[in-house]
């Protein structure tokens, strides 16, 4: 098991270094995100729908869109002189290069949610400060669930024809726990509800992580070449 | 080039069967139209449960059938597998859509409204999104060993998927008071009522059989015509 972390680091640490000497992907993915939050803004009537009503939605719909239209990246760079082949044929395991690739997927999608908090509260007025650790914590779980399945689904996406479309064509069906469940969450954290009315959306989400993080791990070898 | 003998038997089969199910359908709706009384509160709208409920349980069983099929399929590798679980898709795909249409026209007399965010109906729609994702994946794949691997690993998570989403639109619904809708509980069936219901359910599975026996056959037919012209090519 050590040695399987340890390949999935370096995998990991491979595809985030290459991400951070080019940033392309990243700045592309980051002014996205705060476009989707700059026009949600204009895309509602501000005489009946308050800015406060629609956030949770316009966070959560962010988010999911951002994280899943930047996950085919971590496939879509070994494609380039077949470096896919090198990844196989290094001593690595298949579960290391799933694991070391959604890990890296998730720093890279956790890294724009981190920007992207900040510029949410600015845009629709709202006081993260006093509930910033439950939201981090329904922000984590959410996004380790639709990274775990996005990162697989990339995974054979990248070789299909349209590629990028029907990674969102395979993936939004499975967003509907994850978002849903979020978003509920985040309309009763914002609202300082007690955790007690938002505790079966957690326990679900945690359901949900926990099954698709193991299933996912388990089939990510049929989805490479033998 | 035609197909071998045993292919041809295995079509001309479906086909018998597929002629004595819709015979079968045609006699069913003749006893629910004809001789099944009339549900009080809804009228003839109910009429369409006939199809509707037993399209829904049809549609569920092509679906399961593609989840056990595909762990199948990555265990022991026999494309037969990969093949039936594909047919069982096309095939379910079609039910589905017959859930999604029958269903509005009934919740339109008698709902009010042609949508409603209803837990089963909503799991429905979204049965319906994974599976078109299984087929259009199959599509966008060319080569067999891998369009097989990969429609197994989306059947399996599909499979895994749908109970989660009962639960989400479960609790959203219980979160969210629902709009004004008449939805009355499920009624007590009289007799005549319940034997109709349950002649429906037992005709449309031998329905779906015969319709899968059928895809399945072609698929089979397909998959020996395109080797023989694999081997063809090799030889030449």
């Amino acid at each position: 098991m050590p040695s399987v972390l340890a390949q999935a680091w370096a995998i990991a640490a491979k595809d985030l270094l290459l991400e951070f000497r080019s940033r392309t992907a990243f700045l592309s993915a980051l002014v996205f995100t705060a476009l989707v939050l700059a026009i949600f803004n204009f895309a509602r009537d501000p005489t009946a729908v308050s800015a406060a009503d629609l956030a949770p939605s316009v966070l959560w719909i962010t988010f999911a869109f951002a994280g899943v239209l930047t996950l085919s990246r971590a496939f879509g760079l070994e494609k380039e002189n077949r470096a896919m082949d090198g990844l196989l044929l290094s001593p690595a395991s298949r579960t290391a290069i799933y694991v070391g690739k959604t890990a890296a997927n998730l720093v890279f999608v956790g890294a724009i949610e981190a920007i992207a908090l900040p510029l949410f509260a600015l845009f629709f007025d709202v006081d993260l400060l006093p509930v910033l650790p439950p939201l981090v914590l329904v922000i984590a779980l959410a996004t380790i669930g639709f990274v775990s399945i996005g990162t697989l689904m990339s995974s054979m996406a990248v070789n299909t024809r349209y590629g990028e479309l029907l990674l969102l064509v395979l993936v939004l069906p499975f967003l509907v726990t994850p978002v849903s469940a979020a978003a509920a969450m985040t309309a009763k954290i914002l609202a300082l509800r007690p955790s007690v009315e938002w505790a079966p959306w957690l326990r679900l989400l945690a359901a949900y992580d926990i099954t698709f993080v193991v299933l996912c791990t388990l089939v990510f070898e049929y989805t490479l070449e033998e | 080039m035609t197909a071998p003998a045993s292919f041809d038997r295995s079509l001309r089969r479906s086909a018998v069967w597929i002629g004595i199910s819709l015979a079968l359908i045609a006699a069913v709706y003749v006893r629910a139209l004809a001789f099944t009384p009339e549900e009080v509160t809804q009228g003839l709208a109910q009429k369409i449960f006939y199809i509707h409920a037993p399209s829904a349980w049809v549609a569920f069983l092509a679906y399961g059938i593609v989840g056990l099929c595909s762990l199948l399929y990555l265990v022991f590798k026999d494309p037969r597998l990969d093949l039936l679980a594909a047919s069982s898709a096309e095939v379910g795909v079609v039910f589905l859509t017959v859930v999604l249409i029958t269903g509005p026209i009934w919740g339109k007399v008698v709902w009010g409204a042609w949508w409603t965010w209803d837990a089963r109906l909503t799991l429905t729609l979204f049965l319906w999104f994974v599976v078109l994702g299984y087929l259009v994946l199959r599509g966008a794949v060319e080569e067999p060993g891998r369009r097989a691997r990969y429609s197994a690993v989306l059947g399996i998570l599909g499979a895994v998927l749908v109970p989660f989403i009962h639960v989400s639109v479960y609790l959203f619904r219980t979160l969210h008071p629902m709009p004004v809708v008449l939805r009355p509980g499920r009624p007590e069936l009289p007799g005549a009522m319940l034997v109709t219901t349950l002649l429906a359910f037992v005709v449309f599975t031998i329905f779906f059989f015969s319709l899968l026996a059928r895809r399945y056959a072609w698929a089979r037919a397909v998959d020996a015509r395109a080797q023989q012209e694999a081997e063809r090519a090799d030889a030449s």
